[in-house]
């Protein structure tokens, strides 16, 4: 009968007219109470629909491999010797595999020698251009540029926003933690150490017996992941609190390296002597 | 829509307690405002790659009627903002400014994405104009590329708090209601390549000079940020000097942070870094509780 | 072999590719040869007798489809203009590669017009891009630029404004980056060079009345004057580039009798971002990102296609491992899930277009969401996913799908990945497509819109080099991934979905189809994931370098898109072992082909109908001007 197919599909609208407030009804007022579970449910595979979010008063957030602008890793403020420090080396490879081109790094230079010491001197990146690629973040030898998931970025005035100088784009490490904790245990596991690779490598040379601290270290990482995504999910706290003793993934390294600094000292002091003799 | 009458009440008229959400005291801008921020109708008009996570904003999910952003409007006539969503080109910018001539005033202008603002990862092509801000007046940038949808709402938002910003009795911040009536922007002209007339002048000063075999005169003032950041750069080369040392100063005003006009995002961050040292520190007590109990 | 010569048509017409070659040499000694560069393949045919080899191609050898036809400048190396054609059976096969050169100084290269009608576009994009000329091409104007731009902007010798160095990565970058704005460098504060005879005093915007001059002039226009004894006027209507209904810039110029349109003149450029020129200075890698901004309804396709292209190169090398299985799998996933997006995304604004406003489309829009939700917790982004690489991908799938709370307000989601897409593949998704034949398929209004309206023939859509749901609408059973099989697609069962009547409602049945077929191989791909859990996603089982060198030579990589064939030509050259840049990076894009037989489709309807005959073609902009 003529009419027939229309009637069937102006069915389905109703269908669906009603089926939103059968949903709402299901959930009653729980959907005001912002539940995560409530949320990820109503979000999920298994609702009928999409359920708005009401933006600003509950957001999605977002996925571990979400990328947003690019941010530098610095070494946290609490951290015992390395406080503030980038964990960039300036290698440059960033600025050669962006896309656009929005990456300038000026390499530093010690200002006594003057040849290059790792940490760059300077670091923008243009949001203006940066097309949210993740390469950086991607093939950084030494994961200290990251994609970040702050996307509330809108501004006024494009001219002094939006070209990221150094200390716009660092954030500290935890931070990374905090919004990526698998990815970051992940690269943890890589490098062996949450520490940054130099600084790794530098502790690995100076320990006595490599193998037995690298395993100390496995030991560690394989105490830390359930610490490290309870911790991080709830809130950007260091994973300092992983181990269960208290002691910070950092301390075993410290006497090492504190060791090893006094060995130096003493090095250098017999050079001293020396050439002065 | 429920009102809120607290929205609109301001503080130096107190309402007794007993009518309070009865009755509101309030300036004619700020009524005036709150009636024209709730009713941006934006134009229905993509561009690019943003246009379609500009659908994606105004469909069921994120929806962006909640915020009176309702009616999506194909003409230029019925419209108060435009949103330039996607990369520009020389061959489009053309309608866009006649579109944006046709548009009735109040209005606004809304630079969705990277290529938008500043030309984007196209910027270098030849037929990308870097920026619509080089041809209309923008009033809110949403970077990325392209833009969540919850970055756009949240630009949407930020366009709002600028208009609540607004003062009727301020002539810069409503120019429309000036005497005589507004003066159209410049259309450009698609010739040999894209000409702005407000540039006509320059143009022609550069052709005679190149007509002589003469290298080209005249110097473009730069935007102050990039040449501060320039000088910043030059020092650290001639200098050698720490780049802690030059970003107190040169940078300081690079990037203003005290005369921002939009806090909103600096004072989620600081919140959130709040709220991350109270939990902090509740878990270092109960920490040392359970210390003091073994 | 059977002598060629004179052998019957049927045995020519299914010759192998060695054999057609010797064929046509046989057939014409003196004008075709063999393309003896290193890693080229194909013929070199003199550009005299290019139309005659053309002909002989098509009509004795029965490579009926010409899928792609691009230049390339080869300044500095040979000094000359190369036009490249790929030519294709529709009955399935690999593509005849021939070509014509010519000098670099005012070029000319006969136009193809007449054997294929296809390359009407493709010679004159080559015209606009290059300044190649086509004798014999019945409307030789700009395409993507505006007529009266100066100089043709694909030449290797022509710089933009914006001009840094020849290839990126750019030195200033690092160690001593200046960073600066590139406005600050130009005088004018834009990226715009004047030249310098230009003459301010009798400029004129000549762009607008040369699109206007070329109407009736296109190559399926015929004009009626005055009908039945009446004195009627034409009236020029101007459709976009803003309207919307034409999916984004795009324009057309319709003249109207009436209410009936005579003639349409499509024009678009109008989102012309110059990806070809900014590809040939990108490294190869720097191209996967940029390919996500073509089609971007569906990028995991685009990326598909070049990281296929790139890949092909790379197997001309000594030191090449394919991709692992299950890299593959979790290829065609990707793309048959973005193939899902992008027939929902047509269907709905298809519907939207010809009156079914807005429900169906918010309906699809809310499915979309979900597969994007998948994107991103997998590539990083809901749109621009940039997930495949050379050999390999981004990622593995990650175990769950979750997120962490990172601003205030954050809410939390958190599902199980295998969950997620087995729940996604066997209920969510087929029940949205039943919900959609349930909603419109019957539907009377809809019936009556699109039943018979905007008719393209099978012998049309192939000369006219339709690909995609247009040309399987009319009867052409033509899918890349059945006639010149590609990644894991040759051990899929699925069937290729094809309909006879040519019309907008074969087209939406076809992509119902197709709909269905892609759940069909997504719940293949499953088990397969499930099978291949644990192995590396990565051919060489680490990922690739940041700079990949690629041995010379040139490649065609091609796969079936949403939107129809989608083919990338790159031409690795220049520098010693290899090039870290390619020479050439040319996109074949179905939105801009399938847009020449946009005239013959729409003349005899009236102006509603033309709104929703380009919607059933389904085009996106950042891929049609790219």
């Amino acid at each position: 009968m003529y009419g027939t197919g229309l009637a069937k599909g102006l069915m389905l609208t109703l269908r669906h007219f009603i089926d939103s407030f059968v949903d709402d009804l299901r959930y009653g007022l729980r959907k005001y109470s912002h539940s995560t579970d409530n949320f990820g449910l109503r979000q999920g595979t298994e609702a009928k629909g999409v359920i708005t979010v009401q933006y600003p008063d509950e957001k999605v957030a977002v996925p571990e491999r979400f990328r947003f602008v690019p941010f530098l890793i610095v070494e946290d403020e609490d951290h015992p010797t390395r406080s503030g420090k980038d964990w960039c080396t300036s290698c440059g490879i960033c600025a050669k595999v962006c896309p656009p081109q929005c990456i300038w790094i000026v390499r530093g230079n010690d200002p006594n020698t003057g040849r290059p010491v790792p940490e760059p001197e300077a670091f923008f990146i243009d949001i203006d251009i940066c097309m949210n690629c993740g390469y950086c973040a991607e093939y950084c030898p030494f994961d200290a540029i990251k994609m970040d998931h702050d996307y509330e970025l809108a501004s006024y005035d494009r001219t002094s926003h939006h070209i990221h100088d150094k200390e716009k784009l660092s954030k500290p490490a935890s931070y990374w933690r905090s919004i990526a904790p698998t990815r970051a245990y992940e690269e943890m596991l890589v490098r062996g150490t949450w520490e940054h690779k130099d600084a790794a490598k530098e502790a690995r040379r100076g320990s006595a017996s490599p193998r037995a601290s690298s395993r100390a270290q496995e030991t560690q990482a394989e105490a830390a992941p359930a610490a490290v995504a309870t911790a991080a999910a709830e809130a950007p706290a260091p994973p300092a609190a992983a181990p269960a003793e208290g002691a910070t993934p950092w301390s075993e390294d410290d006497a090492k390296r504190e060791e090893r600094r006094r060995k130096a000292l003493e090095r250098k002091a017999k050079r001293a002597a020396r050439s002065g003799g | 829509m429920d009102l809120n009458l607290q929205e609109l009440e301001r503080t130096e008229f107190p309402v007794p307690a007993e009518l309070e959400n009865n009755i509101a005291i309030t300036s004619l801008s700020q009524l005036y405002n709150w009636g024209r921020r709730n009713s941006m109708w934006p134009m229905l008009f993509g561009l690019a790659c943003c246009a379609i996570e500009m659908i994606a904003t105004a469909s069921s999910r994120f929806d962006f009627s909640r915020f009176g952003f309702e009616v999506m409007r194909a003409t230029p006539r019925q419209a108060d903002l435009m949103i330039v969503s996607g990369t520009v080109t020389k061959k489009m910018v053309v309608p866009i400014v006649r579109l944006y001539n046709q548009m009735p005033e109040p209005k606004y202008v809304l630079a969705m994405g990277a290529c938008a603002s500043g030309g984007g990862p196209f910027k270098e092509g030849y037929n990308v104009v870097s920026g619509i801000d080089k041809y209309l007046p923008v009033d809110v940038y949403v970077p990325g590329c392209p833009p969540t949808p919850q970055a756009l709402l949240f630009g949407m938002i930020a366009l709002q708090r600028k208009i609540d910003g607004q003062s009727i009795a301020n002539g810069d911040d409503v120019p429309w209601y000036g005497i005589g009536p507004a003066e159209p922007t410049p259309v450009p002209v698609l010739g040999p390549d894209i000409i702005d007339p407000r540039q006509m002048d320059m143009i022609r000063r550069q052709a005679e000079a190149a007509a002589e075999d003469m290298a080209m005169v005249g110097q473009r003032e730069l935007p102050s940020a990039t040449q501060l950041v320039a000088a910043k750069v030059a020092t650290a080369e001639t200098t050698g000097a720490a780049s802690a040392a030059i970003s107190d100063d040169a940078l300081s005003f690079v990037l203003p942070t005290g005369g921002n006009p939009w806090t909103e995002a600096e004072e989620i961050r600081e919140k959130r870094r709040l709220r991350a040292l109270a939990r902090k520190a509740v878990r270092a007590s109960r920490r040392s509780a359970e210390a003091e109990e073994e | 072999m059977v002598s060629p010569a004179l052998a019957p048509d049927d045995v020519v017409n299914a010759l192998s590719i060695e054999d057609s070659i010797a064929y046509l040499k046989s057939k014409h000694p003196d004008a075709v040869a063999d393309d003896e560069r290193e890693g080229y393949s194909g013929v070199l045919v003199q550009a005299s007798k290019l139309v005659e080899v053309a002909r002989a191609i098509r009509d004795d050898l029965g490579f009926d489809y010409l899928s792609s036809a691009t230049a390339v400048d080869y300044l500095g190396a040979g000094d000359h203009m190369e036009m490249v054609y790929h030519a294709y059976r529709t009955s399935g096969g690999g593509a005849l590669v021939f070509k014509a050169q010519t000098e670099r100084e005012d070029p000319e290269i006969p136009s193809l017009v007449r054997v294929w009608r296809g390359a009407d576009f493709q010679e004159r994009e080559a015209w606009d891009l290059y300044g190649i000329k086509f004798p014999g091409h019945p409307n030789l104007r700009r395409i993507l630029m505006w007529e009266g731009f100066h100089g043709h902007p694909m030449r290797k010798d022509w710089r933009e404004a914006y001009y840094e160095e020849e290839q990126k990565p750019f030195d200033n970058r690092w160690p001593g980056g200046h960073a600066h704005r590139s406005e600050e460098k130009n005088v004018f504060g834009k990226n715009v060079t004047y030249p310098p005879d230009i003459d301010l005093n009798r400029l004129m915007d000549t762009s607008e009345s040369e699109v206007y001059a070329s109407l009736g002039l296109g190559v399926d226009v015929e004009r009626i004057l005055d009908k039945d004894g009446f004195e009627t006027n034409e009236l020029v209507v101007n459709m976009g580039p803003h309207h919307p209904s034409t999916h984004g810039v795009f324009r057309m110029v319709l003249t109207v009798d009436g209410e009936t349109v005579t003639s349409l003149e499509p024009v678009m450029g109008y989102l012309h971002r110059n990806h070809e020129k900014i590809g040939e200075r990108n490294t190869y890698l720097h191209n996967i990102p940029f390919t996500d901004r073509l089609d971007y309804i569906s990028s995991m396709g685009n990326n598909h296609g070049y990281v296929l292209a790139v890949e092909q190169l790379m197997s001309l090398g000594r030191k090449y491992n394919p991709p692992t299985y299950r890299c593959e799998a979790i290829r065609v996933m990707m793309v048959e899930l973005s193939r899902i997006v992008n027939h929902l995304w047509a269907i709905g604004f298809w519907l939207n277009d010809i009156g079914a406003f807005f429900t169906p489309v918010l309906y699809f829009i809310q499915e979309r969401e979900r597969i994007l939700d998948f994107f991103e917790a997998v590539a990083g982004s809901r749109m621009m996913c940039n997930y495949m690489r050379f050999g390999g991908l981004f990622g593995d799938l990650p175990e769950r799908i979750k997120s962490v709370s990172n601003l205030t307000n954050d809410r939390i989601r958190d599902y199980n990945t295998m969950q997620f897409l087995t729940e996604m593949v066997n209920e969510r998704i087929p029940r949205t497509i039943d919900e959609l034949e349930q909603l419109l398929t019957q539907n009377e209004i809809l019936l009556e819109r699109s039943i018979g309206v905007g008719i393209l023939s099978g012998d049309d859509a192939i000369n006219y080099s339709a690909a995609g749901p247009l040309l399987r609408g009319s009867g052409v059973a033509y899918d890349v991934r059945r006639a010149d099989p590609y990644s894991i697609y040759p051990e899929l069962d699925f069937d290729v979905a094809v309909e006879q009547d040519g019309d907008m409602y074969a087209r939406y049945r076809v992509r119902v189809t197709e709909l269905r077929e892609s759940v069909r191989i997504l719940k293949q791909i499953l088990p397969r994931l499930e099978a291949t859990e644990g192995e590396s996603i990565w051919a060489d089982g680490k990922p690739g370098a940041y700079a990949p060198r690629v041995p010379f030579g040139e490649a065609y990589g091609r796969v079936e898109n949403g939107k129809g064939e989608l083919g990338y030509y790159v031409v690795s050259a220049g520098g010693r072992g290899g090039s870290s840049n390619p020479w050439r990076y040319h996109v074949r894009a179905p939105s801009f082909i399938n847009l020449t037989p946009m005239g013959l489709m729409s003349s005899g309807y009236k102006v509603a109908d033309i709104v929703g005959i380009l919607g059933s073609i389904d085009i996106v902009l950042g891929e049609t001007d790219r």
